[in-house]
């Protein structure tokens, strides 16, 4: 299914004109795999998905220099729904599941901007397969799901599309850890019957496990890119992304790290998340 | 008895034809969250062009023309002043959309000037008596009309792709977006239907027992307005606290 790389390069995003979003942002989406954008509240993580898709004039913002291809194609400058019909489809923060439908309308509604009508039977028992709860819940208002269940439908809908590369936006966010690590191990089944991941996620160790190369962002730029095991391994992705030193049992490399002085003593708490 | 029957019959089916007109701002609401106060000019366009062209094409040509025109009208207003008017507050674009009803009656207004004008239709002053009842057949068409309109658009909304694009996108225009929904088309496509339905209204609010056509038939448009209000153009109130 995959149709070629996602490549961003150089993007810069504002809003109104004023606020600048995304600076010279440039990543790779290689087809097949799965890349995780990691960063703190702010660093622009949702603003890159948004110029992806199209819909940053729904925020009165635009892209200012650069652009998103795929397989060499330009994205950049199509409206949401031609994105999607390039097999782009994101998968919205917050999960934004049509509420006064029906789980089974949602699904519908996913299979709206798919690419030719043939393949919607085929979509929907893939991800009825996927999330076997959507066929029980089928009926009901999708209002009146939990939060996972609604994650699912939300990644559910987006697959009706039969995307090439799937954009996910923070999709364990406020979910429990049991269903957080469900909804993880679902985005590597996706990703294993060939579609391509772009995971913003800010539950790092989550992302790094999924993912086999990770970029951070920090206040719109690029700050640290790698393999995932090399960040999750390293201290850098730890101190740029929490704000938090190296431990001290490490070299004291990051002398004029203002944390290092707190490092020193000793008594910062663990992050047991991070040994994830 | 037989009077009531008759009022009943005669109520019912002047009641159908609001609910067309009340159903035309349900439509444009549910799709784009805008109050259409320029539902009634539409209806009022709708009528007049069947008026002027029934003489030389016959009814139903100029009936069709007359639905083309409103729905015409309809898609001109969504491209020429919403699309372009770039606002999110759906209360400033009912406010352009009061602007619009005033230029579009004034014109016809002008151009029908003091006349009543017949649309022509095939039904005139004709009443069918069954057992002692007396109905006009032009109230029979109505109701039979209005009920085999509103059906199809209750079928078609509830069950088509159409209808999930259309209520998914007055639900969360950007996800619906997001999922491949082209929310101008969509727009586009409520502010048509909408004026075809306000000009099949106009037929049957100017048949007999009314004399026809004038400039005040827009007004009985507005009877609907309280009917779209109390009848569905409001969102569900209760949504649910996950959403």
């Amino acid at each position: 299914m995959a149709s070629g790389n996602l490549e961003v390069r150089d993007l810069s995003v504002s809003y109104g004109r004023a606020v600048r979003a995304l600076r010279g942002v440039s990543l790779d989406v290689p087809a097949g795999s799965v890349t995780a954008v990691l960063g703190a509240n702010g660093a622009g993580k949702t603003s890159l998905l948004r110029a992806i898709s199209g819909t940053l004039p729904f925020h009165r913002g635009g892209v200012d220099a650069g652009g998103v291809r795929l397989g060499g194609r330009a994205l950049t400058g199509l409206r949401p729904a031609a994105v999607v019909r390039t097999g782009v489809v994101q998968v919205p923060e917050g999960r934004r599941v049509f509420g006064r439908l029906t789980v089974e309308e949602n699904l519908k509604a996913g299979a709206l901007g798919a690419r030719g009508r043939a393949g919607t039977a085929e979509a929907r028992a893939r991800v009825l397969d996927l999330f076997p709860v959507l066929a029980e819940r089928a009926r009901q208002r999708a209002g009146l799901l939990s939060g996972g269940e609604q994650q699912m439908l939300a990644i559910g809908r987006a697959l009706m599309a039969r995307p090439s590369v799937l954009l996910l936006d923070e999709p364990t966010l406020g979910l429990a850890p049991l269903v957080a690590a469900r909804i993880g191990a679902t985005v590597a089944e996706i990703n294993r019957q060939g579609t391509s991941v772009l995971l913003v996620e800010q539950n790092a160790a989550l992302a790094l496990e999924l993912a086999s190369t990770a970029y951070v962002l920090e206040v719109g730029e690029v700050a640290a890119r790698g393999a995932s095991a090399d960040l999750a391994a390293g201290d850098e992705l730890r101190r740029r992304y929490l704000g938090a030193a190296a431990p001290p049992t490490e070299r004291g490399e990051d002398t004029g790290d203002a944390a290092d002085a707190a490092a020193g003593r000793g008594d910062r708490p663990t992050l047991a998340r991070w040994t994830g | 008895m037989s009077t009531f029957v008759e009022l009943v019959v005669n109520g019912v089916s002047m009641g159908s034809v609001y609910a067309l007109i009340a159903l035309g701002f349900v439509i444009i609401f549910k799709a784009t969250e805008v109050v259409n106060f320029a539902h009634a000019s539409l209806l009022l366009a709708g009528g007049y062009v069947t008026a002027v062209l029934h003489d030389d094409l016959g009814f139903l040509l100029a009936l069709g023309a007359g639905i083309a025109a409103a729905a015409g009208a309809g898609a001109l207003v969504e491209v020429l002043v919403l699309r372009r008017a770039r606002v999110e507050n759906h209360a400033v674009l009912a406010i352009v959309t009061i602007g619009v009803d005033i230029v579009l009656t004034t014109e016809l207004t002008r151009r029908i000037g003091t006349e009543v004008l017949s649309l022509g239709d095939p039904w005139r002053d004709r009443i069918v008596t069954v057992a002692g009842v007396s109905v006009a057949e032009t109230r029979i068409a109505a109701l039979v009309t209005a009920t085999v309109l509103i059906t199809a658009f209750l079928l078609a909304f509830r069950h088509t792709s159409w209808g999930v694009a259309m209520r998914a996108a007055a639900e969360d225009g950007e996800t619906a977006a997001l999922m491949g929904v082209r929310l101008t088309r969509v727009s586009l496509g409520a502010w048509a239907l909408a004026g075809a339905l306000a000009a099949v209204a106009a037929l049957f609010l100017t048949v007999f027992p009314t004399p026809g056509l004038d400039r005040g038939t827009s007004f009985a448009a507005m009877k609907a307005f309280p009917a779209a209000i109390l009848g569905g153009s409001t969102p569900p109130p209760a949504r649910s606290p996950a959403a």
